[in-house]
């Protein structure tokens, strides 16, 4: 009996164990999540790496390397990522402008580390009022114009003038034809008036 | 002394982010959903 005629095995010279960057990018482009994890799995070491190589901080590493790989998500969702065999280049370059970008900022805006017996914010604040005080100094405002409202109109006058307009008192004068020490002699009257109102009221006007 | 600067190699280096952030970024792209209307394009989240 004839055997066959077998055809030799080839002999297998180049194995290929893993899969391409190219492949996997691909695969991801067309929905398979999984590939994205061989993908940072595989180039984790060498991104990390690199990046704490210049940074030399471990919590910021983590954010460029972070920001890295959401800009690469976002390229490859949108399709707007041509292959040409160079994954590992190209995301090594996103990370080195991350790390530069990274530089520049805390150029702009050094940061400043505190420590347990010494606290940044207690010496510096936003001079910006939080919401409560807003509302505070509004009321405050609309019930001092209201307190205005009821002083003579020649003491009024001037008070506006000063207080609202920022006019200087020889300006004030020169509008109301009256002297400057008419001018003076009515504010101060303004404000002690104001005062005894307060008083009497009971009213409380701090922020 | 090669032996003690290898040591000191891997005690100050950093070699791989922690699979928190992995998680984060994988769970970023599951979520995040690009198209494109009319020339425009447009970026949300699925949950």
């Amino acid at each position: 009996m004839d055997l066959p005629n077998l055809k030799p095995l080839k002999k297998v010279t180049r194995m290929k164990l893993q899969i391409e960057d190219s492949e996997l990018v691909r695969d991801y482009i067309s929905g398979n999540e999984s590939a994205l994890e061989v993908l940072i799995n595989r180039h984790n070491q060498r991104i990390t790496s690199f990046i704490y190589s210049k940074v030399l901080d471990r919590d910021i590493t983590e954010d460029i390397f972070q920001d890295t790989f959401i800009k690469v998500i976002k390229t490859l969702k949108k399709g707007k990522y041509s292959e040409e065999g160079k994954f590992l280049p190209w995301v090594m370059r996103i990370s080195h402008n991350l790390i530069i970008d990274h530089f520049r900022r805390n150029k702009r805006m050094p940061m400043f580390e505190g420590s347990d017996e010494f606290n940044i914010f207690s010496v510096i604040g936003d001079d910006k009022l939080n919401a409560e005080k807003q509302l505070i100094k509004n009321q405050i405002d609309t019930d001092l114009r209201q307190l205005v409202e009821e002083l003579p109109d020649d003491q009024k006058e001037v008070l506006l003038m000063r207080i609202y307009k920022d006019m200087s008192f020889k300006e004030i004068s020169e509008n109301t034809g009256v002297s400057i020490n008419t001018a003076l002699g009515r504010m101060r009257y303004a404000l002690i008036n104001l005062r005894k109102i307060i008083d009497k009221n009971n009213i409380v006007l701090t922020n | 002394m090669e032996k003690i600067y290898s040591n000191y190699q891997e005690q100050t280096g950093f070699n791989k982010v922690c699979p928190k952030t992995i998680n984060f970024l994988l769970s970023y792209s599951q979520a995040l959903y690009e198209f494109e209307y009319e020339d425009l394009s447009f970026e949300t989240f699925l949950n």
